[in-house]
């Protein structure tokens, strides 16, 4: 019969990788069978890029960065307003005038100082979006406009990188999200962007700031379960909700086989930028 | 312990709940199907929950030690779910 042998070293390997504050601070992701260490392992190895630091943004970043993924990006070229502070959570009152990217890095770092953030304070374009996707493993679609929404996917489609679309107004929100050679793309179920006027922005329109957090954290979501690989992702689907209603709905999303963009008779090669409607423009 | 083939020890008595189940899940995790891991842990709240933790994950419990100092070895050998 052979004694037992105490291998220290080998669970020297776990405790480097766990500290027993990481233990402490992930205890209840790492409890859950879907993620457990591995999943979390993965979630800070990950690299998440959040293209918006508004109402989306704001409660994606701060549970993203809360859930320990290692290295978030996020862009924005704004600065924050007193008008923002409805809704995009990870600003506050003293930070009114600073740029939204460092308001948003010091929020993030408040809760984990253990990930790191990059800030891109600039407008994302067709001249910059492939060099600055291309570092991230997922992205997060936080923008309030038609034309960057088509840039996003264009750019994201054509690096081939998984992504998480959005969008609200008043009491309703959508998401669905993109993952390359799977379901389809934001241009498959919305062929261009409307034409201008026809659709007001969330600023003309006005919107809850619950609706924001909602479905923002259902991006956050999103993201996690990718990075982690637990349950179904919203590809192939679009998630409605109504917020006056307390409804939510999934709406099928076949892919187009003629897309622009994502199929074989693609006509689009390379990222480019639409007319932002002049209310956009600050 | 002469009985069993010990592959691992983790030490959860320098953490609490639910640090002390988590800590021992991390070690099963980085054993391999049919290892044996021996958890060395305090009276109380850890010998309570541990255990029935351990189980709800389908690991199977082989012995629990009740050690002079008060203290606790949990044998499990490691069984994927």
């Amino acid at each position: 019969m052979r004694m037992p042998v105490l291998r220290a070293a080998s669970f020297e390997r776990n405790s480097m990788a766990f500290t027993n504050e990481q233990l402490e601070r992930y205890s209840r992701h790492i409890i859950l069978k879907e993620i457990g260490p591995k999943g979390q392992k993965k979630l800070m190895k990950a690299k998440v890029l959040i293209i918006g630091a508004g109402g989306l943004g704001a409660p994606a970043a701060l549970y993203l960065a809360a859930a320990g993924v290692g290295t978030i990006g996020i862009a924005d070229a704004d600065s924050v307003d007193l008008s923002n502070l409805q809704r995009q959570v990870i600003h506050s009152t003293a930070d009114i005038g600073r740029p939204k990217v460092e308001s948003a890095r010091d929020s993030m770092l408040a809760i984990n100082p253990e990930i790191t953030v990059h800030t891109y304070h600039e407008y994302i374009t067709s001249e910059n979006i492939s060099a600055i996707i291309r570092d991230y493993d997922f992205i997060l679609d936080g923008t309030d406009n038609f034309p960057a929404k088509f840039l996003i996917n264009d750019a994201c489609v054509l690096e081939e990188k998984p992504f998480s679309h959005a969008g609200i107004i008043r009491f309703e929100g959508q998401l669905m999200t993109y993952v390359p050679g799977e379901g389809p793309c934001y241009r498959c179920v919305f062929k261009e962007p409307p034409p201008k006027d026809a659709v007001p922005t969330c600023r003309e329109a006005g919107v809850v700031g619950a609706v924001a957090g909602v479905i923002g954290c259902l991006q956050a979501m999103e993201a996690v379960k990718y990075i982690t690989g637990a349950g179904d992702l919203l590809t192939g689907r679009l998630l409605t909700y109504n917020a006056l209603r307390s409804q939510f709905r999934t709406v099928p999303l076949p892919r187009d086989s003629h897309c622009a963009v994502c199929s074989y008779e693609r006509t689009i090669h390379v990222p480019f930028d639409y007319e932002l409607p002049t209310c956009d423009l600050k | 312990m002469a009985e069993f083939r010990i592959t691992d020890t983790v030490d959860i008595t320098d953490v609490v709940c639910p640090v002390t189940f988590v800590k021992a899940k991390v070690a099963l995790e980085e054993l391999e199907e049919g290892e044996i891991l021996s958890i060395h842990m305090n009276d109380g709240e850890p010998v309570q929950n541990v255990p029935r933790s351990i189980k709800e994950e389908g690991h199977r419990v082989l012995k629990l030690i009740h050690n002079d100092d008060g203290t606790y070895d949990l044998i499990v050998q490691k069984t994927e779910a």
